[in-house]
């Protein structure tokens, strides 16, 4: 088996699992839509108020959504010796790990940038506002993932490490918000997103050659 | 069925020390596992063996000594000496919400093992799961998943097969498959370290006992 055809089974199999786990994925997905509804309802029909909230808020309600799921992303295969031997494979663990983020990304962010020009609908934002809104969390849900792999794997077997997860993700996501939310900020001002989202794209490639690989060491340890 | 090479591959572990917390659970432990023959390890509950088992697959580094796998460290080895070594712990490493085929071809993917369906179905046959390929695993019963765990055995390549408590929760029958498989392994150049509370008899093997002290 090639090294496309573990990561396409890693990604099966963790996708097949969250299939038949409906309600768990669909939690942060309903937190998502809730949080984004709730602004509207709560402000009024103030729609200039609204247009400016809404890059925001909206990135706001994506990132605490997509961080939700987090401490799911090792924890079962933690728990049931599947990481043991994943560990143990003669595939190198940071692939095995790739593929795990992926599925991740799959099953707790698509749905998020799927289902956000909708919610932005809510706040009155323009058709070009919302496709800029849609590829910010396009570029941005995949770095979530990544940084928020490297917490989850952290802070592993750790009693109490829901808490110590989000205060050790939170503040490494201030990147991704500043540059997704002020992307759609700056298109929405006449500015151009272009240079907002090219720096998220810049962060996620960076991500990419080195989450998995922090994740693999952090993981490594606590196996030991 | 020659699946494994039959010249000499020999595991040495040499002073081998370990610490939990700040208790010293065994030092100076040493012994050398040649080709067709077998660890029995023992003790009592807490004395080290299944520490001694994850220090042995790499999980774990140990506080002193090393361990050579034909005379090469296994820390250098990395993924040559993962390629050698199958690992069944405590834990089953089945995911309930699969089915027993599911669990078996994904657990063989992990390692890089390509099972196509049939080969999956002969294998759960084998190990006396035949008619439940399709069964959510979280259906079966404690010896079956542990069937299921053990099925791993069957598509494994490598020589060295370290295995922690592989009789518990099996019944009669199961136990003498998996001392039959064992038998069969050693014979074929296999080596096996395996740590049971009860007696095991695999036919016609070199056993070597290792006890640890409490």
């Amino acid at each position: 088996m090639g090294a496309f055809g573990v990561l396409s089974a890693v990604v099966r199999r963790d996708l097949l699992v969250a299939l038949r786990r409906k309600s768990e994925v669909l939690t942060s997905l309903f937190f998502f839509v809730i949080v984004a509804s709730l602004f509207p309802l709560g402000i009024g029909s103030e729609m200039d108020l609204l247009r400016k909230i809404a890059p925001g808020v909206l990135w706001v309600a994506a990132l605490l959504a997509a961080m939700l799921s987090l401490n799911r992303l090792f924890a079962n295969d933690y728990a049931d010796g599947t990481l043991e031997q994943m560990a143990l494979s003669p595939v190198p663990l940071g692939l095995l790990v790739t593929g795990k983020i992926l599925a991740h990304w799959l099953v707790a962010g698509l749905p998020l940038v799927l289902i956000a020009p909708m919610l932005g609908l809510q706040y009155d934002l323009s058709s070009r506002a919302l496709m800029v809104l849609v590829i910010s969390l396009l570029l941005g849900t995949p770095l979530l993932s990544l940084i928020g792999a490297i917490g989850a794997a952290l802070t592993l077997g750790v009693r109490g490490g829901g808490v110590l997860l989000s205060l050790l993700t939170l503040p490494l996501y201030i990147p991704a918000l500043i540059f997704g939310a002020g992307a759609v900020e700056a298109d929405i001002s006449g500015l151009g997103a272009a240079g907002h989202l090219s720096l998220l794209a810049a962060l996620l490639t960076l991500a990419v050659f080195f989450a998995p690989w922090a994740t693999t060491a952090a993981l490594k340890i606590a196996l030991e | 069925m020659q699946r494994h090479r039959l010249y000499a591959t020999m595991l040495t572990a040499t002073d081998i020390a370990c610490v939990r917390g700040d208790r010293r659970l065994f030092s100076g432990l040493g012994f050398t596992l040649e080709a067709g023959a077998w660890i029995y390890l023992t003790g009592e509950n807490g004395s080290g063996k299944t520490s001694l088992l994850r220090i042995l697959v790499g999980l774990s580094p140990a506080e002193a000594g090393e361990i050579r796998w034909d005379g090469v460290a296994i820390g250098r080895l990395g993924d040559e000496y993962r390629r050698v070594v199958t690992y069944l712990g405590h834990h089953n490493a089945l995911k309930e919400e699969l089915t027993a085929r599911e669990n078996l071809s994904s657990g063989a993917a992990l390692a890089g093992v390509n099972l196509d369906i049939a080969r999956a179905d002969a294998i759960l046959a084998e190990v006396g799961l035949a008619g439940r390929e399709e069964l959510s695993v979280r259906f079966l019963s404690q010896g079956q998943k542990r069937r299921v765990a053990l099925a791993r055995l069957l598509w494994s390549e490598s020589p060295l097969w370290i295995l922690d408590e592989p009789f518990v929760a099996l019944d009669a029958a199961a136990v003498l498959w998996l001392a039959g498989t064992l038998a069969n392994h050693l014979a074929a150049g296999g080596m096996a370290i395996l740590t049971s509370h009860q007696e095991v008899l695999i036919a016609g093997s070199i056993m070597q006992t290792l006890r640890l002290a409490a």
